[in-house]
């Protein structure tokens, strides 16, 4: 008697190890830290160079993660021109949520590269932010959906689905950091 | 300080005043629960949330666990989500759909209606139990024109009576589409560590928007290259609606889907929008429609409702836990019909200003959540809610606040409430209607 066995579906299988798929996954891991490191440190300038001019990033709410901006309530759905306007405002003096800033840490793991086709990367990764503010400390927990793009030799960010795992946003009153 | 006294109010002087302990002490908190939370009608959710038979969602309202669901029969119900066995909870999930609750302790079985249809090993009761004791309990609960409430009280007037002047102000969301409106999927659901009535005071200031909100008025006049517009100077009033319940109404400064047109929505949408507005002007007549599309309401139903009719439509309702926190639950309204295009703007509207990843909604959450550590540091014993009180109410005073706090006084000292509408509109009188100034990229500061 033979057993059959279902075949793990692409999207969480990740990509057969070969000289080129560990190349890619360094290459998407360091940039997902590069990524990190840079909100962490508030240099919000550099951080959206790492995105191409058509990207678009989205959260959505807690209550419905697979939210789908075109007809859902979503906590954020920028396209390239609003994430530069969401740094005009986080470098203000008057995002008051954020001002002065809080000092964030976050944590990338389980990063599986799930596509390659043509110059275009997808990709999943586990996160966690923690933020430290006012007295606050709890962090963001979620998962990344991303989509990378080779533009002239060089790795950078078309799409980011940022989807958190928390049932509301109790402890944090509000999604003021970039996620 | 007397309970009676914790609500200065002298027209002759000029004065409305607040005392801070109305917003911290656990004993105050304690009456607003007996006395404002278990008498006045609190809102719950929409119909349009469950439009089919067996479609049920909880929700937690006063710290009570309750659900409401359309029966069998497409009648809305609303029950207490404890099992009348021996408490679970019966419903264990935010949303969905069943032909039947069951109770997953005893595994007691209730039909659509609430009515007890089975549970295990029945021969176990005797000839004299009685199934209709033991089916779902219901509150009292109402809904008009799709906004679902529930009271807790035997006592209290019907809900009709109790919205008062705010019916009106329901009716200007609710009739901006002949499909209906409806709520979309998707809520915002977060705690502000702060007291529930400093959120009631804040959805209602239009004083605060400007300083605090001067990043999106920036982001607005960025996007199409014009200036802040004129917020302090545009026509509007605020008006006291009855029962504590006030609104703000002014002329839109921003986009409206319906249906304001604004250079953010792109010239291709300028016709689709104008002829929203010309079928509602035929609908409805002139002054209404011109309302309904032009200008912006802000609103409270006392205590905890508030519907913004603003960029977009949202539904926000704030559940107190204590004396400082409050849990906070927002939607978005849209037409049932609504999608494509139409909708997609909508919900992008939304977000330039609400929700906690909005480029507002985040500093009024820092705002509150800085009164209430501002109270605790004493030497300040009131708070000052007087603007306007000496003219005719604008948009931007701070009438709207007098009267919510005006019943709040009545309730929490068991007084006799005496409405008072000061020198706005009274109940039932119609505002002057003019359109609003057309929103371009020249708008001057």
């Amino acid at each position: 008697m033979t057993t059959q066995t279902a075949p793990i579906p692409p999207a969480v299988s990740g990509l057969p190890a070969t000289a080129e798929s560990l190349l890619v996954q360094h290459e998407v891991e360091q940039l997902l830290y590069l990524e990190a490191r840079l909100l962490d440190d508030w240099n919000l300038d550099e951080w959206l160079t790492l995105y191409t001019e058509d990207a678009r990033y989205v959260v959505p709410t807690t209550d419905l993660p697979e939210g789908d901006p075109a007809s859902d309530l979503v906590f954020i759905d920028d396209d390239y021109n609003r994430m530069a306007a969401r740094i005009i405002r986080l470098k203000s003096r008057h995002a008051h949520r954020e001002y002065p800033w809080s000092r964030t840490r976050r944590f990338i793991s389980n990063v599986m590269v799930t596509a390659m086709a043509g110059n275009e990367i997808e990709a999943t990764a586990s996160v966690a932010v923690w933020r430290f503010r006012a007295g606050e400390s709890s962090p963001y927990v979620g998962r990344y959906d991303v989509r990378l793009r080779r533009v002239d030799g060089t790795l950078r960010l078309c799409y980011k689905r940022a989807i958190l795992d928390l049932e509301e946003l109790s402890d944090h009153g509000a999604l003021s950091i970039i996620f | 300080m007397e309970i009676s006294e914790l609500v200065y109010d002298r027209p002759d002087l000029g004065k409305f005043r607040v005392h801070r302990s109305s917003m911290v002490m656990p004993e105050i908190y304690d009456l607003e629960k007996q006395r404002i939370f278990d008498t006045c009608w609190l809102y719950l959710g929409h119909e349009s949330e469950i439009p089919n038979a067996g479609d049920y969602v909880r929700r937690v309202v006063a710290e009570r666990a309750l659900f409401f669901a359309r029966n069998r029969d497409g009648e809305l119900v609303v029950f207490h989500n404890t099992c009348p066995h021996r408490g679970a909870l019966i419903c264990r999930t935010d949303h969905g759909n069943a032909q039947v609750f069951q109770c997953f302790y005893h595994a007691w079985s209730f039909n659509t209606s609430g009515e007890l249809i089975g549970m295990p090993d029945i021969d176990g009761y005797g000839p004299d139990f009685d199934r209709a004791e033991m089916s779902l309990r219901s509150p009292r609960f109402d809904s008009y024109k799709g906004f679902i409430f529930v009271c807790f009280s035997d006592e209290t007037g019907s809900l009709v009576d109790y919205l008062a002047g705010a019916a009106e102000y329901l009716d200007l969301v609710a009739d901006q589409s002949p499909a209906g409106m409806k709520v979309i999927p998707g809520s915002n659901r977060y705690t502000i560590k702060a007291n529930w009535k400093l959120l009631a005071e804040n959805s209602i200031d239009g004083y605060h928007a400007l300083p605090t909100h001067q990043t999106y008025f920036d982001y607005m006049a960025n996007e199409v290259g014009g200036n802040v517009p004129a917020i302090n100077n545009r026509h509007g009033f605020g008006r006291a609606l009855g029962n504590g319940h006030g609104v703000m109404e002014n002329d839109a400064i921003y986009g409206r889907p319906i249906a304001m047109w604004h250079p953010y929505f792109g010239e291709e949408s300028r016709p689709e929008i104008q002829r929203i507005k010309d079928d509602l002007i035929a609908l409805h007549g002139q002054d209404k429609a011109l309302r309904m599309c032009e200008k912006s309401r802000n609103m409270v139903i006392f205590p905890n409702l508030v519907i913004n009719d603003i960029m977009a439509v949202t539904i926000r309702v704030f559940q107190p836990t204590g004396p400082d926190s409050m849990d906070v639950t927002a939607w978005e309204m849209a037409p049932a019909d609504e999608a494509g295009s139409m909708l997609r703007r909508r919900l992008d509207s939304f977000l330039t200003f609400l929700g906690p990843g909005g480029f507002a909604t985040p500093d009024d959450t820092e705002a509150l959540e800085s009164c209430q550590q501002g109270f605790r540091s004493g030497g300040v014993e009131w708070s000052d809610l007087s603007r306007g009180f000496h003219r005719d109410p604008r948009g931007n005073d701070e009438l709207q606040m007098r009267s919510f706090w005006r019943r709040w006084q009545s309730l929490v000292a068991d007084l006799p409430h005496v409405e008072r509408y000061e020198r706005g509109l009274a109940l039932g009188e119609t505002p002057e209607v003019l359109p609003s100034p057309e929103l371009s990229v020249a708008a001057d500061n």
